[in-house]
């Protein structure tokens, strides 16, 4: 049975919501972009890092007026 | 009972001087209309130094524009700029030299930063004292860093010269930390953690300040020895402090520019050209504007891509 001095229980949280999604693939692709414009190995990687830093950084400015 | 309190006094004094015209005007005002007057000189300030040269600079990247032939005929030469900036190897170079440098200062910083931090927070004797000693550095100005660190690499009469030559036996002349290729990007590197460990131990030192003691001494009493406590609360707590201080300095060691114009000014040759080097050699030096400026983007972006991932962090540290 329940204490009567227990506090009510806090609903539950959404572990994934489309706010956090979008900002975790954002800051994915920003560190992905960032590791391909500085990478000695492959100079296509190099070419298309801004594309890619691009997206993420335009997915992280738009995914972080989403609800969450 | 009247209200007569100093501040009440002074601002019964100041409603009485305040001419009726003004005060009819001010109260016509709403909060939203008087946070709008406060806010619009910053806002106005804003947009005049960033705002408006970052949208001219993304429309010169567009340009083949020169700044010091500024009666030539300008063309629209669409993401040509971008094209030859992303497939140009003396740039990818410039970026892997800035790599280098991000990731060993980096590096270097945060273990030295945090060993400090860690030593500092054991509260020994003298302890205040010591760490104003170790911020001392990070006080300085870049200039006067740069320029009396010239002097110490001096071969003939630097004194980090002597220091190494009484470590290792090396002649103190046998060797130039700023004119030699495989030397040189160390140098910037030991200038810059030598400067800037200070700053990430002052925040390592606020993430091991922040963790409550009952934590230790709830481990200590199930039992676990230091190592472990250090590996299961110490780290894990401080880890969000230690990223913020990683993000700062990447954004800042990524767009480093001062340090390494003074210290060797991109040479020798081109192995200490770092992308902010390139860019004011394309810039000031071959007057390619358009091409900078598209240079000049694609760093933006890179930093502002990291900025936010760089408050993000910082909001789940305000969060804790």
């Amino acid at each position: 049975m329940m204490d009567a001095h227990e506090p009510p229980a806090l609903p539950p949280q959404k572990r994934f919501t489309p706010r956090s999604i979008a900002e975790g693939l954002a800051t994915l692709l920003i560190a992905a972009g960032f590791i391909m414009l500085m990478q000695p190995f492959a100079m296509v990687l190099y070419t298309y890092s801004f594309v890619v830093l691009l997206a993420g950084t335009v997915l992280f400015i738009v995914g972080s007026k989403f609800p969450g | 009972m009247s209200d007569s309190t100093p501040i009440q006094r002074l601002a019964d004094q100041a409603a009485a001087k305040t001419p009726p015209r003004v005060v009819k005007r001010i109260r016509g005002l709403s909060d939203r209309a008087i946070a709008w007057a406060f806010i619009t000189p910053t806002i106005l300030l804003l947009l005049a130094i960033n705002i408006f040269p970052l949208i001219w600079t993304i429309q010169l990247s567009f340009t083949n524009y020169r700044a010091n032939r500024p009666n030539a005929e300008v063309e629209n030469v669409g993401i040509q700029n971008y094209e030859r900036i992303l497939t140009d190897s003396d740039i990818w170079f410039a970026m892997q030299a800035t790599a280098h440098f991000v990731f060993w200062t980096i590096a270097l910083q945060t273990l030295i930063g945090f060993s400090l931090a860690y030593l500092i927070d054991r509260k020994f004797r003298g302890h205040a004292f010591w760490t104003t000693i170790i911020l001392i550095p990070m006080m300085l100005s870049p200039a006067v860093v740069g320029n009396f660190w010239r002097f110490l690499y001096q071969p003939q009469i630097g004194l980090f010269n002597y220091i190494v030559s009484f470590f290792t036996g090396l002649p103190p002349s046998s060797f130039e930390m700023l004119g030699t290729v495989n030397l040189a990007p160390w140098s910037i590197i030991i200038v810059d953690t030598w400067m800037w460990t200070p700053y990430v131990m002052l925040i390592c030192l606020a993430g091991l300040r922040s963790i409550p003691d009952y934590i230790y001494e709830a481990a200590e009493v199930d039992r676990a020895s230091k190592w472990r406590q250090f590996w299961t609360i110490t780290i894990p707590m401080a880890a969000p402090f230690i990223m913020l201080a990683v993000l700062f300095r990447g954004i800042e060691n990524f767009k480093m520019f001062d340090m390494v114009n003074l210290l060797t000014g991109g040479g020798p040759g081109s192995t200490t050209e770092v992308a902010s080097i390139t860019l004011k050699r394309e810039a000031f030096e071959k007057w390619r504007t358009g091409y900078s400026s598209a240079f000049a983007i694609i760093l933006f972006v890179a930093v502002f891509g990291l900025a936010n991932i760089y408050v993000k962090a910082l909001n789940k540290v305000k969060n804790r």
